[in-house]
């Protein structure tokens, strides 16, 4: 008996776990907590420098070394993701080149339902600097409710306290100008 | 019994969640049939045989024969079960940014789906402009896609990828779930070995 109460009370566990982090979960929006997953590590070193990490295995957003992040959420099979990427490498280079910015807000792109190789071609093809993390098994994916790509999310990052969402978006970014612009008056103050 | 049953179903829900994502570049023009059966045909063809000739209509307007080919370049061949679904959406685009990977191991890819012709010309127009041909086996429905042995009993054709080495021969099948895409590097690792 106690243990057939036992499994029951282990099924109604798992199944509230599956309403939280299952394919209902709700994308987070602007103002809202952008969850914490465990992201594999970059295995080079530029990356994890970049990224103030160190060592291998895996992360959270909230170890990255910055105020602000930008996660692109993509897929190298994303014809949209594919037109955008000259557009974000530009961003990654106006941030880097700004001395006010390059410390303070850094990108990553989480390529979605793709493999390390994967990123890797899409790296390779378009010639991107940031990070690329691969989110082969759509952990990530699932627990931003599955959005379209490219999505685009910028969060504030205070250490180990909940990650505030201050933009988030579907589809490509606008000009880098207001973009920037809404980085530096919400995300900087 | 019972509680046992509650649990698996309970542990099923948790562990299922999609296996795509789509691109915002199809909308909402995306029809989900659901979780389908793995694989429903029986192949009919092994490595190391002659792959069937066939010839198709492609998008392009073109007559493309498999044994054009013949001593002249390896060819992929990418089955794939349905336009306007969600994991066929989220695979030929990714090829389309590794032609100089297959020029490398001169290799070619030829899409083919079961959909008629103006459905694959809209289709395709979404994921940009495509570099390999996309070959429609409409009609008679499926026949080539019968010929290698993987028409599904509901008349599409299953994910699948062949490659055809210069000689004709068949050096790798894959028949896979047909709710999953592939991983790219399959296709590369097998390239590699081609002589």
């Amino acid at each position: 008996m106690q243990k057939k109460s036992l499994s029951l009370a282990f099924a109604v566990l798992l199944f509230a776990a599956s309403l939280a982090f299952g394919a209902d979960n709700i994308t987070p929006q602007t103002g809202g907590i952008f969850p914490a997953v465990e992201l594999s590590k970059p295995t080079d070193a530029p990356h994890l420098k970049y990224l103030g990490l160190s060592g291998g295995g895996t992360f959270k957003l909230n170890q990255i070394k910055a105020d602000v992040l930008i996660i692109e959420i993509f897929s190298m099979y994303c014809p949209y993701c594919q037109g955008e990427a000259p557009n974000i490498n530009r961003l990654y280079k106006t941030i880097q080149g700004d001395a006010a910015l390059k410390d303070r807000v850094k990108i990553i792109g989480i390529g979605t339902g793709n493999t390390k190789f994967e990123t890797e071609i899409f790296k390779n093809k378009y010639n991107i600097e940031f990070p690329l993390i691969p989110d082969s098994e759509f952990k990530m994916h699932k627990v931003i409710g599955e959005v379209r790509t490219p999505y685009f999310f910028v969060i504030k990052l205070k250490g180990k306290k909940p990650m505030e969402v201050i933009y988030s978006k579907l589809g490509a970014l606008e000009s880098h100008e207001s973009f920037l612009g809404l980085i530096k008056s919400a995300g900087l103050k | 019994m019972k509680h046992k049953i509650i649990l698996a179903v309970v542990i099923c829900f948790f562990l299922s969640h999609n296996a795509w994502a789509l691109s915002e570049a199809f909308k909402n023009n995306i029809y989900n049939p659901g979780k389908l059966k793995p694989v429903d045909s029986v192949l009919k063809v092994k490595l190391g045989d002659r792959a069937p000739d066939f010839t198709l209509k492609a998008v392009s307007g073109r007559k493309i024969s498999l044994k054009d080919y013949r001593g002249k370049k390896n060819v992929i061949l990418s089955f794939v079960p349905a336009a306007w679904t969600p994991v066929c959406s989220d695979q030929w685009p990714g090829y389309n940014i590794v032609k100089e990977v297959f020029d490398s191991y001169h290799a070619t890819l030829l899409g083919i789906s079961v959909d008629n012709i103006p459905t694959l010309y809209s289709w395709t127009n979404q994921m940009g402009k495509l570099w390999f041909e996309v070959l429609s086996d409409f009609w008679p429905h499926g026949a080539v896609a019968d010929q290698f042995g993987i028409l599904r009993t509901d008349g599409v054709a299953e994910r699948a990828i062949f490659i055809i080495d210069k000689q004709g021969i068949i050096r790798y099948i894959y028949v896979g779930d047909i709710n999953k895409r592939p991983p790219l590097e399959n296709i590369i690792n097998e390239l590699k070995k081609l002589p």
